[in-house]
């Protein structure tokens, strides 16, 4: 390790550090003001997405090549660390509320976006695993952070089992990519297989294994079991959190690793993966339209967002579409995290102790009472419906469009069809908040509102120039290939 | 020397066992121990293959693993003692609290 190392992953490093000082400081800050532990979470991610920003999209490695630093990790760098700011804003009342305010929680919180980040530099299958591990072991304790709750501890011991179920398919899928090629670094896997392919047997089942454990962690049909519960039982500015930066890390990692280490393995799975995305994107949107819980129904309809994402993924082995394919996935990214953590923002204004407060009929009258809040939720549901003017609808628009151009033109029909099944399951929450009577009580607490206010602008804001997003994604991944 | 079929049959083994306790105990501490083969069984792939391609990279690959693991029944245990002084019970059939 060398000084040229670290400088590569500043950012990082600095997060690390920043949190494990963070849990030390944090036993001398009194029990009724953790306020000032929220404030120096957010100060560390502050910091950490400026330095981010500052060093500029030149790819380097670092570590003799196990991890790389680029446009492609920068940009999604980006977004978790805007997600972990804006569920700090979420946390900070909601804790209160439901009576768990502890300062470990903002310190676990920066451990999973440490896993985060550490994945998307991954470059080196070794890092992969440690990198999924960093982000999920402390996403297990968070999900079972309402102590004594039942719902709370049994979401995080599903999520718990499952989780480590996937990693260890993850686990298993590596040591046979190892057995089949002696090398655990993704060009060198690359090398070995065109060199000579030494067991194809075991390179196939290991690129297999791979690709169920990362479908575990991204909620894919037919591995999202635990997705509902974890959803449901976990407290909601975990969930705001874990729906957007679990599934984004895992979506990275599946791209990094399959786009530059195994594109040979791209004609036998394209099949697979647009079975995967298919039944993921219908199976979702299915399930959610009998929905009356609002944190379920955003589970489903997160797992049916995996699917459109999913839809990206399929054409990865066309040199020809595959920048425009993670753009527009990167593109997409971005509209799903602002949409999700501005709805979870209303869900969480509006939710009571011990779980209530959560029901569709909850939000009766809510858009007469608190028009604001009406105004933003109507804005996220349809951004997740892909109705313009919304971020969702460019998101859908270039994940469908490069489908087509990747050959796949049923699967886009398909995804078409499924959002506009969709629109009946958004569109209920907004008819109930505007067009049935009712007396909600929202909590005021300025930190949510601005989180609602922030994602529902960009939301607008950033559809009406969809062009420099999408080149902002696509310069990110010019250099990764 | 014992041919390298053996370990990776041993391994193949390992595995499956793992993924079959998964699926089919219902005790979660007896899941856990499911979880904790299936790891092995990918450890033993890794100090098998860096023997026989005399590669170190194997080898350290296993001593990251059994960290890992370490931190996972940390985290993991505390979590089934905290559900069974809740509960009384970590029969995995009974965490049904939420339907839906």
């Amino acid at each position: 390790m060398t000084l040229t190392d670290l400088m590569t992953i500043l950012p990082l490093a600095v997060l690390v550090a920043w949190t494990t000082a963070l849990l030390l400081v944090d036993l001398w800050i009194p029990k009724d003001r953790k306020g000032i532990t929220a404030l120096l979470a957010a100060f560390g991610l502050a910091l950490t997405l400026g330095l981010s920003l500052a060093r500029g999209q030149q790819p380097r490695q670092a570590f003799g090549g196990m991890v790389v630093v680029d446009g492609f990790a920068v940009f999604l760098d980006v977004i978790f660390l805007a997600s972990g700011l804006a569920s700090i804003a979420l946390a900070h009342d909601y804790l209160k509320r439901m009576n768990i305010v502890r300062g470990e929680y903002y310190s676990l919180l920066l451990y999973a976006i440490s896993g985060m980040m550490l994945m998307t530099y991954a470059y080196d299958l070794i890092i992969v695993f440690l990198a999924l591990e960093l982000l999920s072991i402390p996403l297990y304790i968070l999900s079972g952070f309402v102590r004594l709750n039942l719902r709370s501890e049994e979401a995080a011991l599903k999520y718990f089992l499952l989780g480590t179920f996937s990693s260890g398919l993850v686990l298993y899928g590596i040591a046979l990519i190892f057995a089949a090629t002696a090398r655990t670094d993704l060009p060198g896997i690359l090398a070995a297989v065109e060199l000579a392919p030494a067991n194809l047997t075991m390179f196939l089942v290991g690129g297999a294994l791979l690709l169920v454990g990362f479908s575990f962690k991204g909620a894919i049909v037919p591995f999202h079991e635990w997705a509902p519960d974890v959803y449901q039982g976990a407290p909601s500015s975990v969930t705001a959190f874990m729906s957007v930066g679990a599934k984004a890390a895992g979506f990275a990692a599946l791209m990094r690793v399959f786009v530059v280490a195994f594109p040979s393995l791209s004609t036998d799975l394209t099949p697979v993966l647009w079975g995967l995305a298919a039944v993921t994107m219908v199976f979702g949107n299915i399930v959610a339209l009998a929905q009356t819980n609002l944190k379920r129904l955003l589970a489903y309809s997160s797992i049916a967002q995996s699917g459109y994402l999913m839809m990206a993924f399929v054409p990865y082995g066309q040199g020809i579409v595959l920048s425009d394919t993670i753009a527009a996935m990167l593109f997409f990214l971005v509209g799903y995290a602002l949409t999700t953590l501005g709805a979870w923002a209303v869900v969480i204004a509006v939710e009571k102790a011990e779980g209530r407060g959560l029901e569709l009929q909850d939000y009766a009258g809510l858009g007469r009472k608190y028009p604001l809040l009406g105004a933003a939720m109507t804005v996220f549901m349809l951004s997740f419906i892909g109705a313009p003017p919304t971020l969702g609808f460019w998101g859908k628009f270039y994940l469908f469009r490069t489908a087509v151009e990747g050959g796949f033109t049923s699967l886009a029909l398909l995804g078409l069809v499924a959002s506009i099944f969709s629109a009946y399951y958004y569109l209920r929450v907004v008819v109930m908040m505007f067009m049935r009577p009712g007396e909600p009580e929202a909590r005021r607490d300025p930190w949510l509102v601005l989180t609602a206010g922030v994602s529902a602008l960009a939301v607008v804001g950033f559809s009406l120039v969809p062009g420099s997003l999408l080149n902002l994604a696509l310069q990110a991944v010019l250099k990764l290939l | 020397m014992i041919p390298i079929e053996y370990f990776v049959g041993l391994s193949i083994i390992m595995f499956v066992s793992g993924i079959t306790g998964v699926l089919l105990r219902r005790n979660a501490l007896v899941v856990f121990m499911s979880l904790e083969l299936m790891f092995n069984a990918a450890n033993l792939l890794f100090v098998t293959f860096a023997a026989y391609y005399q590669l170190l990279a194997g080898q350290l690959f296993v001593f990251f693993v059994m960290t890992v693991a370490a931190a996972e029944v940390a985290v993991g245990l505390a979590l089934m003692v905290e559900i069974f002084k809740t509960k009384k019970s970590i029969d995995i059939d009974q965490m049904n609290s939420m339907k839906g």
